[in-house]
């Protein structure tokens, strides 16, 4: 139960510097924003030998206009996507998103490349970035770039498909079909610093009164944020159809913690996404 | 004048500006930094307490209870709770151990290294299974008090007709969450004595059980600026200060012990939980009540602390504000292997309010009239008889209702429908309710508490200006401006001149405990007192005229000696019968009507507050600004209390949801708009009129939410706390109905 930590920290200026550190301390951890990192070191929960300090590099952060999409830096802040008119207009889910983030201190401070890395299962932005196809680039000093769409990134409970040395560099988002719906809803209890009970985005696209294409992904509701296939399905090729939203329970596996219980998130998962359906009709 | 004003609070400056200081802020030389080992099972003996030979102890000092230096006991009604576990422990997170070291982190280290084993016993954990449970925990019977009202003949007249309606309510634990956890430092003195400094409301239950605990009274206890207390620092601070001073003299060095968040939530009291049988018969064409038979049982945890205390206002208050000819009352308070109860803002009136508004709710519902009307015909006029055989005068509660609704006239503030940050835009389902509840609330002590305690004040001219010296703590209500304004306003000077003295007993008299909605009331008209006294006392130095001022008396004065006098309670005459709990069970009553608009989110089970309109009948706002944020303060601990503050425990029910990231109480943005009408019917007895708000506010706005909730969505909830999973759960019982 140490409330400090005495281990080195390694401050990276640039992007390259970063891959540099992370080559040389695979071991140490990562700090963007420090707004998860910093409350499991004071609970005790973690005591990593060493950090490399993101902060300061500066051109992890920042949107981009290229290829087709916007791309996010990993170090960009709840914050600055509240701010950004790229992504207000491409990602309206997002910003929905990152503006229920604890409360303004750690929007100000949270970064999208944290909330990713920190894989939580009640991470906000996680959900929201599955319904947007999102890929997310990570990189190496010794290997260079690589893109993983989102839905395939989390392989486990907290656990990422990103190797030792690489870090996340920054994320990209397609831009929208002009008849896609997003929409965001997050369950937490109250309205501000509250964790996910249950969280969903979602992306459908309409044309002629049918549902051509949806993506719809939940988070609080098993080991990962996860994609729902089985409503998805469900939902292309008709008119929007509330009754799709019973498919979920296929999709998900909620468990009872300390925050709620599997019978509330089940039924309330089904609840608002069947609201959501209904207001597409 | 002012009185009547919203004089800027004295300490205001300080702590805005970071300038106050608060227990963490200080560090004395050579300080050492002290850290708990705590039971990690509900009940147990204590084998072995070892130190990891693996771990360097060279700069550890561990004590245990053979090092407590006096008694090892927290005296405070009963001797029961030990400063430290001998041989057992009762609950989970008891004290067994403690650690100082140079520090923080070493401390903190070192607890991780010493090992206690235990020999698990069998926990109880059930207050319904508790008395007379062969487990045994307190006394001959686990019943830590039992107190019964009988009032008139109950059973005979529920036997003897009207409707008879039943009905159980039950709430939880709640946490009293004050921004600043416990601390205390104790520093030894060079006279031999002991100078505690710390947070906590009140600084002689710490002398009277830091007597016992050091075997000596050469000690003195300093409120240091304090984050808050609702009764979280009323009785916990004096096993703070405990532990600080056995280290302390262990060691010879300063001592300071700063709770953890987490630990804080885990250890230290909470508001008692209760489940409460209520049967009551009435006449269904009147709707007037004829009978009442209320079976009270509360959850007291492993140790005594203040439960009688909590009980006793539990069962005078357990009728509600409503005229009842024959009323029996049985309370119980019994033992469990639960961290202890204690005080908390409202000290059992909050549960047995909730309780009694759900159950006129159930009347109204049962006989289908409309809710606010059985109240208006039930509700206490001048010359009524209480349960405990107390008429009534000066009776606020036809007032309170009617204020409350006049203000609900005004229309209400928008739905937050689809304007919630997440909330879903216009996909989110929401029902729109209403409900009012009404409150009354004793003030001050019970009975002849006030006579017997005889508290204290003084007030001094020193130089120009004028000192108060009393031992109620600021704790953020406002005490620190609110002696002073009073007594500026009897001598007729500017309050600037005025000041009360640090809140240490080496100083200040003993005025009671910061407690029960007392301060500015009973107090205040001491310190009111006092001022006369000095007035009179500077008159007759000086042989000046009745019409001399203060400054013109100042003027006369042929020294610059201060002169000081001392003013005490003066006894009422109150007749009360405390074996038979009959009489005056309180010198004066707060009244008030509480409405609360909500929507309900029938997706979620989420409750979304629009507004709350509180009506009170304060006696006189001695500070209105300073009342109404009482009131509000008050009003939003409520409603936290009623939908989202709860308690997980763990399988040796210990918190496990003890952060604030898991504890939810409200936010800024949860909070309804606030509506606070200050109502003034004045208390002949208290300065200028004034009664104590400081608990009222806290008593019914969970009964006016569940029944706007009812209203709103159809389901009746009578837990607290009213949680979206327990709303979603009633929403789901219903069926797909009007909500689907």
């Amino acid at each position: 139960m140490l409330t400090t930590s005495q281990s080195p920290v390694y401050v990276a200026h640039s992007l390259d510097e970063a891959l540099t550190l992370r080559a040389a301390h695979p071991e140490a951890m990562p700090l963007a924003g420090g707004t998860d990192v910093m409350v499991f070191i004071e609970a005790g929960a973690i005591d990593p030998p060493g950090f490399i300090d993101l902060w300061a590099a500066r051109d992890m952060a920042g949107v981009a206009d290229a290829d087709g999409g916007l791309w996010i830096g990993a170090l960009t802040t709840y914050t600055d996507l509240e701010r950004d008119d790229r992504v207000v207009k491409a990602a309206p889910a997002l910003v929905e998103a990152a503006r229920t983030v604890g409360a303004k201190q750690i929007q100000n401070r949270g970064t999208l490349g944290g909330n990713i890395a920190n894989a939580s299962p009640a991470g906000d932005t996680l959900p929201v970035l599955m319904a947007l196809d999102a890929e997310v680039e990570v990189a190496s000093k010794a290997r260079g770039a690589r893109r993983i769409p989102i839905d395939t990134l989390y392989t486990g409970y907290r656990k990422l498909a990103v190797a030792p040395d690489e870090l996340i560099t920054r994320v990209f988002l397609p831009t929208p079909h002009p008849a896609d719906v997003q929409h965001f809803r997050k369950v937490g209890t109250r309205l501000a610093q509250a964790i996910s009970k249950v969280v969903f985005g979602a992306r459908v696209r309409l044309e002629g009164g049918k549902v051509t294409d949806a993506r719809v992904a939940f988070g609080s509701v098993a080991a990962t944020p996860v994609r729902c296939p089985k409503v998805e399905a469900a939902l292309v090729g008709r008119a929007p159809d509330p009754a799709a939203a019973g498919h979920l329970l296929d999709d998900i596996a909620p468990i009872d913690d300390v925050r709620s219980t599997a019978d509330y998130r089940r039924t309330v998962a089904v609840r608002t996404l069947r609201s959501f359906i209904s207001s597409l009709a | 004048m002012h009185i009547g004003r919203d004089i800027v609070r004295i300490d205001g400056h300080a702590k805005v500006t970071g300038a106050a200081r608060y227990v963490d802020d200080v560090r004395p030389d050579d300080c050492l930094y002290a850290a708990t080992v705590r039971s990690t099972i509900a009940h147990g003996r204590i084998v072995s307490i070892d130190q990891d030979p693996a771990f360097d102890w060279s700069d550890v000092t561990l004590a245990t209870a053979k090092d407590v230096p006096g008694e090892n006991v927290v005296a405070l009604m009963t001797d029961d709770q030990p400063v430290l576990a001998d041989g057992v422990v009762r609950h989970v997170a008891e004290p067994v151990a403690l650690v100082a070291a140079p520090t923080r982190d070493k401390a903190l280290a070192a607890v991780r290294h010493v090992r206690v084993t235990y020999a698990p016993l069998d926990p109880l954990f059930d207050p319904e299974a508790s008395e007379g449970s062969a487990t045994r925990i307190f006394g001959e019977d686990n019943v830590f008090s039992r107190i019964t009202i009988d009032h008139g003949d109950a059973r005979g007249a529920l036997a003897a007709g009207g409707t008879v309606i039943e009905g159980t309510y039950r709430v939880g634990l709640q946490e009293q969450l004050y921004i600043e956890p416990q601390g205390m430092i104790a520093i030894p003195r060079a006279d031999g004595g002991m100078t505690l400094f710390g947070s906590m409301q009140c600084p002689y239950y710490i002398v009277k059980a830091l007597t016992r605990v050091l075997g000596h009274d050469k000690l003195n206890v300093v409120q240091a600026a304090t984050g808050g207390g609702f009764g979280g620092k009323e009785e916990y601070p004096s096993m703070v200060a405990a532990h600080a001073a056995t280290l302390a003299v262990k060691t010879g060095k300063p001592v300071k012990l700063i709770y953890r968040r987490d630990e804080d939530l885990r250890a230290t009291t909470k508001r008692h939980p209760a489940i409460m049988h209520y049967r009551t018969a009435v006449d269904p064409d009147t709707g007037k009540l004829l009978a009442a038979d209320i079976r009270l049982l509360f959850d007291g945890g492993a140790y005594n602390t203040l439960s009688p205390v909590v009980l006793s206002r539990g069962v005078i208050h357990a009728m509600g504000p409503y005229a009842c000819p024959n009323v029996r009352v049985e309370g119980r308070m019994v033992a469990t292997h639960t961290p202890p109860n204690g005080a908390f803002r409202g000290f059992g009136a909050p549960q047995v309010m909730f309780a009694a508004e759900r159950h006129m709710d159930r009347i109204a519902r049962t006989l289908g009239r409309d809710p606010l009307e059985l109240r208006r015909i039930n509700l206490y006029r001048d010359g009524d008889v209480t349960p405990t055989g107390q008429r009534l005068h000066d009776v606020g509660g036809a007032e309170v209702v009617e204020r409350a609704m006049a203000a609900c006239e005004a229309p209400l503030p928008p739905s937050m429908h689809g304007t919630r940050p997440g909330g879903g835009g216009s996909a989110g389902r929401r029902a729109p309710g209403r409900g009012v509840a009404i409150a009354w609330h004793g003030c001050g002590f019970t009975g002849n508490g006030e006579a017997a305690l005889k508290g204290k004040a003084d007030v001094a001219l020193e130089g120009d200006r004028v000192v108060v010296y009393t031992a109620s703590t600021d704790i953020g209500q406002g005490t620190d401006t609110i002696f002073p304004s009073i007594v500026a306003d009897v001598l007729g000077i500017d309050v600037e001149r005025v000041r009360n003295a640090d809140h240490d007993t080496g100083l200040v008299p003993d005025s009671g405990p910061t407690v029960a909605s007392r301060t500015a009331m009973v107090v205040g008209q001491v310190v009111k007192r006092g001022a006369e006294k000095l007035l009179d006392a500077l008159r007759a130095e000086v042989g000046g005229g009745p019409d001399d001022s203060f400054d013109a008396l100042r003027a006369k004065r042929k020294t610059d000696a201060p002169l000081r006098v001392q003013s005490q309670y003066e006894d009422q005459g109150a007749i009360w019968d405390a074996t038979t709990y009959q009489g005056e069970a309180y010198p004066t009553y707060g009244w008030s009507c509480v409405v609360v608009d909500l929507d309900v989110d029938l997706d979620t089970g989420e409750v979304l507050y629009r507004r709350l309109v509180q009506a009170t009948d304060v006696g006189k706002a001695l500070n209105p600004v300073l009342c109404s944020g009482q009131l509000e303060g008050g009003a939003l601990q409520g409603l936290g209390y009623a939908t989202c503050e709860e308690v997980v425990l763990d399988d040796q029910h210990g918190m496990i949801n003890n952060r604030l990231t898991n504890y939810i109480i409200p936010t800024s943005l949860d909070a309804p708009e606030m509506v606070t009408e200050l109502v003034e019917i004045p208390f002949e007895f208290g300065p200028f009129g004034a009664k104590g708000i400081g608990e009222i506010p806290h008593d019914v706005p969970a009964a006016a939410v569940a029944q706007a909730i009812e209203a709103a969505a159809g389901v009746v909830l009578d837990v607290l706390p009213m949680t979206p999973e327990r709303v979603m759960t009633a929403l789901e019982a219903k069926g797909p109905g009007r909500d689907a």
